[in-house]
């Protein structure tokens, strides 16, 4: 990321919600422990879930949830980077899309034409999209939700002006540091922790449960050889596979190209 | 400008509603004092959870609909697992079931205190927000603090995090806890208590607007405690049925100022859910410990004045504490951390009490295990109506207020509902069209 300019004395804090489930926002009020001390650093000016007065920009920090979904959230979003000095994607639904664009695999006017009586009164834009597919953004932070350690980190960060610390690399790496036994050779399960970015804790593993990939694609995550011994090793069906890879984060390259692969039989 | 015949305009409007999950607002016309539009406006983007959960397997189904909502996840979890569980046949009991309800408690601690203290309080106390609340009420605020993330660690402990728990699933959980590891947990409810107790005596003293509406309270009712997860669907107005007649006898519509369906009886009338409609039905079933702390606060039920929910809140955190420190008691691990399961062919209903109210859920599921069609009818979808109807008969009391004031006593009865907008539109299905 950039490391931005200097932060105003007691920065000023945005946070914007888009389509979304608001569970990453609320990850903020759940900062039971920091939530004051935080408030005393940083000026909250505008935050809608926690305060009813809404300062005016600029702000230095935006924090962003949500995907872009409608007209309306696309003009939003174009004025809060306006307004903000560093621009931070917050979860999956604003860094990949989240859940709701497993809807970009349909025909949008079908769903709606099907679903309400009157599909002109609902305005939606063809493809719920990342943040990022609209303006620039200085960071992303991945997860869904996101993890409140390293939401504290990418704030402190920023207020120290410096890099945040988040790892890149896989889940394994996580759930081995934690001494948690291989969930794929202890019980068999499918877990997408080869493929997935770190950060959670390896929380599914904890519990003796395979990664479903909340925390989207690791850097350069090796999906074939894992997709290959899923099916031939572990009885995971190709639509299995496809469904595995369309889900929180499905929308985000490489999971959206290796899901369509899978979809038309390209990927073995 | 007024005179006889043209009695004055006003209107009164709130683009973005704050201190609410998700995006609403408000727009309120009244003529003389006469209300004569109306609309709790819900324009959060709709979601379309019910149509791309077709053809997903249902084991999945509770991950995907936790994501309706990131405040109450385990009530999504909850009704799709006890949906499906329905169509397949599958029966959860004993202490899986108890280990469901303590999850449960944990979500109706986190969501009522978030609620009560940061979100509704401000309006009685006149604060914006908590936070700047903070500055005079440090000890009330750092005390909410202190018993939202108690509930939290409930869900944290047996979900695995707070916001979409990884450890629920269809037949009960990956992994049960071991007898110890929830002493913690209880030592830090108990250490809680005293300012539950507390809070709600303080509650007491604040001064509610008088609003008494008569309403009909739609909650589940089970024969022999407080109900959360399964019993019958029950109305202040006699009306009892089973979960499964639940799209018999209520409906949903679109109308233009909504991306959420409004939910209705079929025989067109608004209903009342959340915690006062579970209090007025379910209160016979309250320990007596509750009950005299209600008596000494002159609290009675029923009570149909949507401004004490904000008490009924208070009264079900400390159900909820008092029922998961019994839970936690009595905890003896369970020999499977789910029941097995047979896929089969079926169709399921599941409504459990999420902490806005009851939330019903349906799926049709093939021989193949996947998802063929899903319907979810949130609580705050059903509230909407009712929400108009009690802003009209509010709003003309108003009428002397500065429009500031009378703005900000109309957005607090919103927020009476706490309403979750996310949820209102995860997207919807619907059967009658209005317009
Ligand atoms: S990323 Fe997940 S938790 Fe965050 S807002 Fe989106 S759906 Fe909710
Ligand atoms: S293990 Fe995977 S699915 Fe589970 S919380 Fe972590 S990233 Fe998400």
């Amino acid at each position: 990321m950039n490391i931005p300019g200097p932060l105003s004395q007691k920065p000023r804090l945005a946070v914007y919600k888009f389509s979304s489930c608001d569970g990453c926002q609320l990850q903020i009020l759940e900062l039971e422990d920091e939530l004051l001390e935080l408030a005393g650093e940083i000026e909250i000016a505008y935050f809608l879930e926690a305060r009813r007065q809404a300062l005016p920009g600029p702000y230095d920090i935006g924090l962003v949830e949500g995907s872009i979904s409608t007209p309306a959230e696309e003009r939003l979003i174009r004025q809060a980077r306006k307004d903000c000095k560093v621009l931070v994607s917050i979860g999956a639904c604003a860094t990949a899309g989240g859940i709701q664009a497993l809807r970009n695999w349909a025909d949008i006017d079908e769903y709606k034409k099907r679903i309400y009586p009157r599909p002109e009164w609902v305005a939606t834009l063809d493809v719920a999209s990342p943040i990022a597919g609209y303006v620039y953004i200085d960071f992303e932070l991945r997860g869904c939700p996101v993890n409140k350690r390293q939401l504290v980190e990418v704030l402190s960060a920023l207020l120290a002006q410096r890099r945040p610390h988040l790892p890149t690399y896989s889940l394994c790496i996580e759930c081995k540091r934690a001494g948690i036994p291989c969930v794929m050779v202890a019980r068999k399960t499918p877990c997408l922790g080869p493929i997935t970015q770190a950060g959670c804790g390896a929380i599914c593993p904890k519990f003796n449960r395979g990664c479903y990939g909340c925390f989207g694609p690791a850097e350069t995550p090796n999906i074939a050889a894992l997709g290959r011994f899923f099916q031939e090793e572990r009885n995971v069906s190709r639509p299995a596979m496809v469904r595995m890879l369309r889900s929180f984060n499905g929308y985000l390259e490489p999971f959206k190209t290796s899901s369509d692969d899978y979809e038309q039989c390209i990927q073995p | 400008m007024s005179n006889a015949s043209n009695p004055e305009t006003r209107v009164i409007e709130v683009h973005n509603l704050a201190r609410v999950e998700g995006e609403g607002s408000l727009h309120l016309k009244i003529q003389g004092n006469r209300v004569t539009d109306i609309r709790f406006g819900i324009f959060e983007p709709p979601r379309f959870f019910e149509a791309f959960l077709r053809g997903r397997s249902f084991d999945e189904v509770p991950d995907i609909t936790a994501r309706i909502c990131g405040i109450c996840p385990v009530a999504y979890q909850m009704s799709s697992c006890t949906a499906i569980e329905a169509a397949m046949n599958i029966k959860v009991e004993g202490q899986l079931r108890l280990l469901r309800r303590l999850l449960y408690c944990g979500e109706w601690i986190e969501s009522h205190v978030l609620h009560m203290f940061f979100l509704h309080l401000p309006d009685f106390l006149g604060y914006e927000s908590a936070i700047s609340m903070a500055a005079d009420h440090k000890d009330l605020v750092v005390g909410a603090l202190r018993l939202k993330k108690a509930g939290n660690e409930i869900v944290r402990l047996l979900g695995g995090r707070e916001v979409h728990p990884i450890n629920v699933r269809v037949g009960g959980f990956h992994r049960v806890p071991e007898r110890g590891e929830l002493d913690a947990l209880g030592e830090e409810l108990s250490a809680c208590r005293n300012f539950a107790v507390d809070a709600i005596r303080f509650l007491a003293s604040l001064r509610y607007p008088e609003l008494e509406i008569d309403y009909d309270c739609v909650a589940l009712r089970h024969p022999k405690e407080v109900a959360m997860l399964d019993g019958a669907i029950a109305t202040s107005r006699g009306l009892e049925i089973p979960i499964s007649q639940f799209p018999d006898h209520f409906e949903e519509i679109q109308v233009p100022h909504s991306t959420a369906l409004h939910g209705r009886l079929r025989n067109g009338g608004t209903y009342l859910v959340g915690p006062l409609a579970r209090l007025n039905l379910n209160w016979d079933l309250y320990p007596p410990a509750i009950k005299k702390l209600a008596e000494e606060i002159k609290f009675t039920v029923p009570c149909h004045n949507q401004f004490k929910s904000l008490l009924a809140r208070g009264f079900e955190t400390l159900y909820a504490l008092d029922h998961a420190l019994e839970l936690i008691s009595a905890y003896a691990p369970p020999s499977e951390p789910a029941a097995e399961i047979k896929v089969r062919q079926g169709v399921g209903h599941g409504c459990t009490e999420a902490p806005r109210g009851i939330l019903y859920h349906r799926y049709e599921i093939g021989a193949d295990g996947l998802i063929r069609s899903a319907t979810i009818v949130p609580p705050t979808a059903q509230n909407q109506p009712q929400i108009e109807a009690d802003l009209a008969a509010y709003a003309p009391r108003l009428l002397s207020l500065p429009q500031e004031e009378m703005t900000l006593r109309c957005e607090q009865l919103i927020r009476n509902y706490d309403p979750c907008i996310s949820c209102a539109t995860h997207f919807l299905k619907l059967t009658v069209d209005r317009g």
